[in-house]
């Protein structure tokens, strides 16, 4: 690329996730190889063939959101506009005052594979009779309906709440919304349409609804009878992945803007590239050979050699075709570095949260890189033949990466790869 | 340096299937707004929809693809074959040498109440194995990619009426980064019982009975909008692979883009349309085009009087010095709000008006509101026009605008 090269870093990481509080709590989870996966409490899961789930224990008042904000936004949009928060304090952007970003200068991209589905159920069922109408009644309808069936609702609230006045968007790719959402507003800072994004995901979707449509295709787990070992990455009894929720969101910022304010720098991002497999709504080929490209490509990006990669935090979500097919992807596409890369999926942990867990992976990423620990794959016992790499099993390792990869996979044939790069790291 | 040229167009809307269709009933002024089909929507107090009355999903999807896909997904798979057609386009050996890169809204609606009443009906076992695949927001790009064998980087943008336009912008930056073509533009079929209600509480539905009552963007009796169906999907080509394939037409070109946001309330639009006013100029800026130079504008047109104040508002800061008023239509009053596929049909429009040098009118305007600086085009009319600026706008306070230039004569 030419001088004009516009570099992307992150200095602000906000993170809601089940278990925990804020990015602090959920490092300190994650590196302690805890799980929050537990039997489903927000409704009665009896009849259902999968009753765990990841849940986050969230209070929007208590979390700073003011009572009105409650109301009218989907639990979604709550935690965004939340991990929003603690990004945006954590860059240390005084947004709104003097010294503050340019407002035409800072854009939104927030990632959501089901957007307010959890709202959108709660009052279906008010005004269906639970299911008795198919004209349902409008009697019984709150009116905040219309913002609810349109997840852009979830970009308005963090536009309006940090007065961004740049580009704004929500990206909804299903399961790698969070990580599409990330490139997405990375690209934003390239292509110089803005110099700080609030680039994130949030999705809310342990509701009836979701829960019974991964059943009908025993796409989650059935491990009932031991909710916290449920989710089992890459491990030869893993048998379908835990629902999650949850929310994080980063401030990226244009390099030389974050340097001139002297701005603490997480990590840079080096590179995204996203491809499709075009082969099947829910289905993977074993070959990997569409996630290795968006992999390649977005080292690529970088000019980084894929000998540099350290850690790849995996997609991992516990199902038996996504996990073979993972592992395909990373020796396709890093070679003989694959034997040597440190690989670990924190959905082991905290769930698959549709959308939002691109984001969260990111955010596990990029702490990663900048305090040189990898957090592990939890419950990983018994190895599987096709899933042979070093999984980081159980405990945290302590190693300094350079380079980092976050992978996702998901339904519509949709393969994501965004690479991150210390701060420190001298280009080769 | 050209932008991407639009080689193809799709069109599935209440107007008609395909692009002659649609342009005809246009140019007549033939309204495609009728009482609602299907359902009672007078419980929701509407009368009124943009139906794509003549729409038969077996003519345009395969029986095992349509019973896993919600109505607005048949129109999307409908649309990107015709957008194929128009452009003589048969996927490249590079499997990777293709997006699609769609906005949608609402998502599979009609599909997901059948599920979700089967669910709290009668239980969780009678969700079906489609529901997981049909209903979310990236169903319709994920099985265009998949029917038609497209690998390249695809996405699904949500900015609700500003989509359409926001798909191409986003299309802009993939062809960037090096993939040549890319299928843009979007699909809606918000019209099912439960879709509808939840428009409804937004408050910005009509709810006249008379088609001519009903959505009347700019008119003195504007009191809201009539919700519609369908879209349209076009392809976008870099200039060297279009030609190099032998590109059979070029439709226009996407000069210029732009998009901002109001950040001022969770609803209400900011007071001052200051925002809308620099996305034009931002994306004029983008294209090289001055105000002078535009020929016509395609309006959001809200239908309800304070948007639509704001948004003259808006052309009129834009473009109020001009020595000519700048001509101003919305054609989207012939066929109801169509949201994310509203603005994608809007390109579809003013690409075909490029092609005929005719400007469609804007329906049922029959008494203007004061609009200084702006010529609101009320009836079709005959004018040669190489340049045209598109703009959309999503509830919420989503501005975009898109500018669209004549091709190019080519040169030997």
């Amino acid at each position: 690329m030419s001088a004009q090269h516009r570099r992307v870093v992150v200095t602000g990481i906000g993170v809601v996730a089940p278990g925990s509080m804020g990015r602090e709590g959920f490092w300190d989870m994650i590196t302690a190889g805890r799980t929050a996966t537990r039997r489903i409490t927000f409704f009665d899961p009896a009849r259902f063939r999968s009753q765990v789930a990841a849940e986050v224990d969230f209070d929007g008042v208590k979390l700073g959101l003011t009572a009105q904000e409650v109301f009218r936004n989907d639990r979604f949009v709550q935690m965004a506009m939340v991990a929003a928060d603690e990004a945006v304090a954590d860059s240390g952007l005084a947004f709104g005052a003097d010294g503050g970003p340019d407002p035409d200068r800072v854009g939104v991209t927030l990632g959501s594979a089901v957007g307010a589905t959890m709202r959108l159920e709660q009052e279906y069922v008010q005004v269906s009779d639970a299911g008795r109408l198919w004209e349902v009644d409008p009697r019984y309808a709150s009116r905040f309906l219309a913002s609810a069936l349109v997840p852009s609702c979830g970009a308005t609230e963090l536009a309006v709440r940090f007065g961004a006045h740049g580009p704004a968007t929500v990206v909804s790719t299903g399961c790698t919304s969070g990580i599409d959402s990330v490139g997405y507003g990375a690209q934003l800072v390239e292509d110089g349409d803005a110099d700080v994004v609030l680039a994130g995901a949030s999705d809310a979707p342990i509701s009836p609804i979701s829960m019974a449509c991964f059943d009908t295709i025993r796409a989650t787990t059935d491990t009932n009878d031991d909710p916290e070992h449920a989710s089992k990455p890459f491990d030869a009894r893993r048998n379908g992945f835990v629902m999650g929720e949850g929310s994080a969101v980063l401030v990226l910022e244009e390099l030389e803007h974050a340097r001139a304010r002297g701005a603490e720098v997480y990590c840079e991002v080096t590179g995204y590239a996203s491809r499709c497999n075009a082969f099947h709504m829910t289905g993977l080929k074993p070959d990997g050979r569409e996630m290795a490209e968006a992999i390649t490509v977005a080292l690529g990006q970088g000019r980084i050699d894929s000998d540099e990669v350290g850690y790849v935090n995996a997609h991992g979500s516990g199902t038996k075709q996504n996990d073979r097919h993972e592992t395909a992807a990373v020796k396709r596409s890093l070679g003989p570095a694959a034997g040597r890369v440190a690989m670990s999926s924190i959905k082991s942990m905290v769930g698959h949260s549709l959308g939002a867990i691109g984001s969260i992976e990111v955010a596990a990423t990029a702490l990663a890189v900048n305090r040189g620990v990898l957090p592990p794959t939890a419950n990983y016992e018994v190895p599987d033949p096709e899933c042979d790499l070093d999984y980081i099993p159980k405990v945290a390792r302590e190693q300094k990466v350079d380079v980092a990869i976050s992978v996702g996979s998901g339904f519509g044939g949709f393969q994501s790869a965004i690479v991150l790069a210390s701060a420190t790291r001298r280009a080769s | 340096m050209s932008g991407l040229l639009v080689t193809g167009i799709g069109v599935v809307a209440p107007t008609g299937i395909g692009v002659e269709e649609h342009w005809s009933s246009l140019v007549r002024g033939e309204p495609a707004i009728g009482p609602v089909d299907g359902f009672d929507a007078e419980r929701y107090g509407i009368t009124l929809a943009g139906q794509v009355r003549d729409f038969v999903p077996a003519d345009h999807v395969a029986p095992q693809l349509a019973v896993q896909t919600d109505r607005w997904t048949w129109m999307s798979l409908a649309a990107a074959t015709l957008a194929a057609e128009d452009a003589g386009y048969t996927a490249p050996e590079d499997a990777y040498a293709t997006s699609v890169f769609l906005a949608s809204g609402s998502g599979g609606n009609e599909f997901s109440q059948h599920e979700i009443q089967g669910l709290w009906a009668k239980g969780p076992r009678s969700v079906g194995a489609y529901q997981s695949i049909a209903w979310f927001y990236a169903a319709s790009t994920g099985q265009v990619s998949i029917r038609d064998g497209f690998k390249g980087p695809s996405g699904v943008v949500v900015s609700e009426g500003a989509g359409g336009l926001d798909s191409i912008g986003w299309a802009r930056r993939v062809a960037r980064r090096g993939t040549p073509a890319v299928l843009v533009g979007g699909t809606e079929a918000g019209l099912c019982p439960y879709a509808m209600l939840c428009q409804a509480t937004g408050g910005r539905l009509s709810t006249a009975v008379r088609p001519e009552d009903a959505y009347k963007p700019f008119d003195r009796r504007a009191n809201g909008h009539v919700v519609g169906e369908g879209g349209a999907i076009l392809l976008l080509e870099e200039p060297a692979a279009a030609h190099a394939r032998g590109v059979r037409r070029v439709w226009g070109e996407v000069a210029g883009y732009a998009a901002t946001h109001d950040a001022h309330h969770h609803e209400d639009p900011a007071p001052d349309a200051v925002q809308y006013a620099r996305a034009i100029r931002v994306s004029l800026a983008d294209a090289g085009v001055t105000p002078d130079e535009v020929d016509l504008v395609l309006a959001d047109g809200a239908g309800v009087p304070e948007l639509d104040r704001l948004e003259l508002d808006a052309i009129g800061a834009v473009f109020g010095d001009r020595a000519t008023p700048v001509p101003v239509s919305a054609p989207s009053s012939w066929t109801g709000r169509l949201m994310a596929g509203g603005s994608a049909l809007n390109v579809a429009t003013a690409l075909l008006a490029i092609r005929d040098g005719i400007v469609p009118g804007t329906a049922f305007l029959d008494d203007p509101v004061e609009a200084p600086g702006v010529d609101l085009v009320t009836s079709s009319r005959v004018q040669d026009l190489s340049t045209v600026v598109v703009l959309a706008r999503g509830a919420g306070g989503f501005n975009s605008s898109l500018v669209l230039r004549r091709p190019r004569e080519a040169t030997s």
